[in-house]
């Protein structure tokens, strides 16, 4: 796999006049819009990577007169921090991005839910809200936003989850199928995407679908927003071509000592230092919402994977058995095995219930519960046991 | 139609079916705890998880509906890895001293970890270092939340089937429990003790509060007279918890299994069932008076029933305003235990306080009623203990009586006889029916207008069902009656309850009497009745009791000579004065919570 050098880019962040934007969208044809989203190739930001034109599409095939979209601000995996940034410095970027969405599917509402400790930019974002709001009226453009602030659970950020919260319920996911685009929010199609896949779109409009395909791999176009953190001199939110492999961003971001980087937060995937070479950052490699946290030497990655499924522990919403108990057997089995209570050979019971847990939970907390467990515990057992 | 295919062999089935009902189509049975029968999909325990070829993950049998050409696997070794995981993580979070649990031997975690665990014990005890307190407040219901294994079966059976909303999910993770308004015991909260929550939990979390050794201390007790009555719905449900299926009335054998353990009379709910209508009929038609012949506008009505003590205490939560609507009658066990102290000791020569009331009921919420401080009209508790089916199979069960193989017995005489109608309170319905067999012919003077007096536009189980009858033909008493329409509503399960009672004070109904049973298709769905029930069993149950009203030659409530005779003897006429007093009871307003 050719992997392609480090390489800074500038989309997401730069200015765009709103007015403009949204005068051209609201004068192009909707499938003319879709097709240049199909074609841009651009994948999800919030980290699963669904095609965004499919889902786009799926949605607005959908016969309803009632439709949704909702943009997903519930950053809340551990290591993302870009949203918030995204928020506070283009907001009006976001909205364009729902307003293209929305004369895509035909939806006439849509949501922004916004993380609970991002309460802070809300007078920002109504601010910015009732500009956007007039605009739509100058336009003639039946398109209202609302904000809905969340409290503060990792599981109202999962699509199905998100919905019960903003209709007033408790955040637990639902069964798929049916999938949002045919029965989302209040029961209608819904599109939700995330708060940096809306700003992609609203590039892809200005500079052409060909101009974001030239960025990244045939798997991973485009560009993607990135949180640095832990051992790194350079810390912070950094937007790069995808495709680099682990080398270059260590190269570019590490402290000379780098260990491993877990790529995708606590739901995401960790590298070793021998893996580096041959990992891509990106869907055909290790896909990544954007958290990327260096560890070097001094780091004891029994207390990496202690903290991620503690945090796990706390955060699965308690409803199916696999996430639910699961998370804490995984926890208190390393305990365990810690203290030497349970012999090393438990953890491959628990490797092989972190297997059960990918596969027969109900959402995508709990299938990627195992994807840190399995990562940290197969390339550095011995920090595990003793 | 969708075609697919399950452990290699081909099945046709309707668009929207779920792989679990497709396989079942296959007789291949696929396990479930959080499935109901009676409840909306959930798919959150995951055993019922099956393999698609070719998928990532897998999928819950009870939530994914069949996709055209599916192939599906229930049985792969992926699919057993899995279950047995989940049945083994489920077991570390439960409380597993099975023999010190009431659901020993009725437990679906306990059948399933019998099929796939086999005592392996793969996974840490999470259980045993947590304190846990049993909710040992409410009368009726108990709660253990050491034994739940949040299948939330009861919180959908609360919130959707009933629109209760007692219980609830609180919290999240591994601190995540079913709880209530501010985590207060089942006896603070809104619950009406209907008991569809214990009757569908699939494990020793909720059960009723049973009064098992109390009975037995009373019968053994030679200084002591007990009384037990049996309710309707109770004979047709006791043979499933005995090895008879479904559908099967037992009434002699019941009759029979009560006397050989040892109650000094067994005698029957239906009498005052029948005598409910006596004076239930009787209000009503006063209240109709009032309204039509005395003009009085606040005269309450639609009337409501109130023989079911879920429905009471839920009017008294949610539709306080609807209080003087409620008949003031108590209900028929509150009835029997108030004349087994008083009429009943008189006539048999006995010191009421020697005098010990049992019921057997369908019912969980009868307990509570049985505790509530108005039920002492006879000087003393008026019903000492509630027993549910469940409970009186146990005490056959304990007592050694081969139930199959007895021989049929009557119940005793003095408050032992009934008519069909007194049966009927049983289903759905039924207390209209016989309201109206009855009230119908002391205005008229003759039958009610249905072939076989089986008013059929009142039974089936539809949610709500309404029906009228025009009264012609009066007698010359009842005058301001003629050519009225008496309308009627009936609804059973509490989410109906609900709705037809918004629907009242919208104004978009309208209608003068309405039967409201709190639990799905009336008592013999009841809380307290054998486990499982489903609506094919309900179906069941109630042509069974429709079989029983057609075998007794008395089927009007005012022609069975029991109550004619304690009109006579005791209480001198319906509403009368000692009615009012032993009969009658008042409710109050509850908080929303």
């Amino acid at each position: 796999m050719k992997n392609i050098p480090i390489k800074r880019v500038d989309l997401i962040f730069e200015e765009v006049t709103c007015r403009e934007m949204v005068q051209k969208v609201f004068k192009t044809d909707p499938d003319e819009i879709l097709q240049q989203i199909l074609d841009s190739g651009l994948k999800g930001r919030g980290g699963a990577g669904f095609p965004t034109g499919m889902k786009w599409k799926f949605a607005a095939d959908e016969p309803s007169n009632e439709k949704y979209i909702i943009c997903n601000a519930d950053e809340g995996e551990p290591g993302t921090f870009k949203d918030r940034q995204i928020l506070s410095d283009v907001p009006e970027k976001v909205f364009c991005g729902m307003a293209i969405a929305s004369r895509v599917i035909g939806a006439t509402m849509g949501y922004i839910y916004l993380r609970g400790e991002y309460k802070f930019l809300l007078p920002l974002l109504d601010e910015k809200l009732i500009i956007f709001h007039e605009l739509m009226k100058e336009m003639n453009q039946d398109f209202h936003i609302k904000i809905r602030l969340g409290s503060g659970a990792y599981i109202c950020g999962e699509e199905s989850a998100l919905f019960e919260s903003i209709e007033g319920k408790r955040g637990e996911p639902r069964n798929k199928p049916p999938y949002p685009t045919t029965s989302g929010l209040f029961g209608k199609p819904t599109c939700i995407n995330n708060v940096e896949t809306l700003v992609h779109t609203v590039m892809i409009l200005k500079y052409g679908p060909e101009h974001f395909r030239e960025l990244g791999t045939k798997d991973s176009r485009g560009s993607k927003v990135f949180s640095v953190s832990g051992d790194t001199p350079k810390a912070g939110i950094f937007e790069l071509e995808l495709g680099m492999s682990v080398s270059d961003f260590v190269d570019e971001f590490g402290d000379g000592d780098t260990k491993s980087v877990q790529v995708g937060g606590a739901s995401g995937f960790c590298v070793p230092r021998k893996k580096f070479e041959e990992t891509i950052i990106g869907f055909e490699g290790v896909p990544t919402g954007g958290s990327m946290k260096l560890f070097n030497s001094s780091r004891s990655m029994y207390n990496v994977l202690h903290n991620y499924l503690d945090f796990f522990t706390e955060e699965s919403c308690g409803q199916c058995t696999p996430c639910r108990v699961g998370c804490q057997q995984l926890l208190k089995g390393i305990e365990a095995v810690k203290k030497g209570e349970k012999n090393s050979r438990y953890l491959d019971e628990l490797v092989k219930l972190a297997s059960t847990m990918k596969i027969a939970s109900k959402c995508g907390l709990g299938q990627s519960v195992g994807n840190a467990f399995s990562s940290i515990v197969e390339n550095f057992r011995e920090e595990i046991i003793y | 139609m969708i075609n697919l295919c399950i452990n290699g062999l081909l099945v046709k089935v309707p668009k929207g079916t779920t792989i679990l009902d497709a396989a079942k189509k296959l007789n291949f049975k696929i396990p479930v705890l959080c499935h109901h029968d009676d409840l909306c999909v959930a798919g959150n325990c995951r055993v019922c998880v099956v393999e698609q070829l070719g998928g990532k993950a897998l999928l819950a049998a009870c939530a994914t509906p069949v996709a055209e050409g599916m192939q599906i696997l229930t049985n792969s070794l992926k699919v057993r890895t899995a279950r047995k995981h989940v049945i083994e993580l489920l077991l570390s979070e439960h409380n597993a001293d099975c023999t010190k649990c009431y659901k020993n031997g009725n437990c679906e975690l306990q059948d399933l970890s019998n099929e796939f665990s086999v005592g392996d014990h793969i996974f840490l005890d999470l259980i045993h270092h947590k304190e846990y307190t049993i909710d040992k407040f409410s009368s009726s219901i108990q709660k253990d939340d050491s034994k739940c294994i949040r299948c939330q079966r009861c919180v959908r059976t609360c919130e959707q089937l009933q629109g209760v909303n007692a219980l609830c999910v609180a919290f999240k993770g591994s601190e995540q429990k079913i709880s209530t308004f501010m985590n207060h015991s089942m006896a603070e909260v809104i619950c009406t003790n209907c008991g569809q929550c214990v009757n569908r939990c699939p494990t020793g979390a909720l059960v009723e509060r049973n009064y098992l050794d109390d009975v037995w201390d009373a019968i053994t007790n030679p200084e002591l007279h007990v009384v037990v009555q049996t309710a309707p719905a109770v004979r047709v449900g006791l043979g499933e918890d005995l090895g008879i299926p479904p559908g099967e009335r037992v009434t002699g054998k019941m009759v029979a299994a009560l006397k050989r353990l040892g109650f000094d009379s067994v005698l029957d709910t239906d009498f005052t069932a029948d005598l409910t209508i006596m004076e239930e009929g009787t209000e009503l038609l006063t209240r109709l008076k009032q309204a039509l012949v005395h003009k009085d506008k606040n005269v309450a009505l639609p009337m409501t029933t109130s023989c079911s003590p879920g429905w009471v205490k839920f009017v008294e939560h949610t539709f306080p305003e609807f209080l003087p609507n409620v008949s003031t009658c108590k209900s028929p066990q509150q009835m029997f235990g108030a004349l087994a102290k008083t009429y009943y000791a008189e006539k048999r020569g006995l010191d009421p306080a020697k005098v010990v009331s049992v019921s057997i009921m369908p019912c969980t919420a009868k307990k509570y009623e049985a505790d509530r401080p108005e039920m002492r009209s006879s000087g003393y508790k008026d019903v000492d203990f509630v027993l549910t089916t469940r409970e009186l199979a146990r005490m056959i069960r304990q007592a050694g009586v081969d139930f199959k193989r007895l021989k049929e017995d009557k119940f005793d005489r003095l408050m032992g006889s009934s008519s069909g109608a007194g049966v009927i309170f049983g289903v759905t319905g039924g207390v209209m029916e016989a309201a109206l067999r009855t009230a119908y012919e002391i205005v008229t003077g003759r039958e009610v207008p249905f072939e076989n007096l089986n008013i059929t536009p009142v039974r089936g189980f539809e949610g709500i069902k309404q029906a009228s009858v025009v009264i012609e033909g009066c007698k010359e008493e009842w005058k301001f009656l003629e050519g009225v329409e008496l309308k009627c509503a009936v609804a059973h399960g509490l989410s109906n309850a609900r709705e037809v009672m918004q629907a009242v004070k919208d104004g978009t109904i309208d209608v003068h009497f309405i039967e409201i049973m709190a639990c799905p298709g009336g008592c013999l769905g009841g809380g307290g009745q054998p486990i499982p029930t489903n609506q094919k069993i309900r179906e069941k149950r109630a042509a069974a009791i429709y079989e029983e009203d057609m075998d007794l030659s008395i089927r009007k409530s005012h022609e069975n000579p029991e109550i004619i005779q304690i009109y006579k003897e005791f209480l001198g006429e319906p509403l009368g004065h000692k009615s009012h007093e032993l009969l009658h009871t008042h409710y109050r307003e509850r908080p929303r919570y």
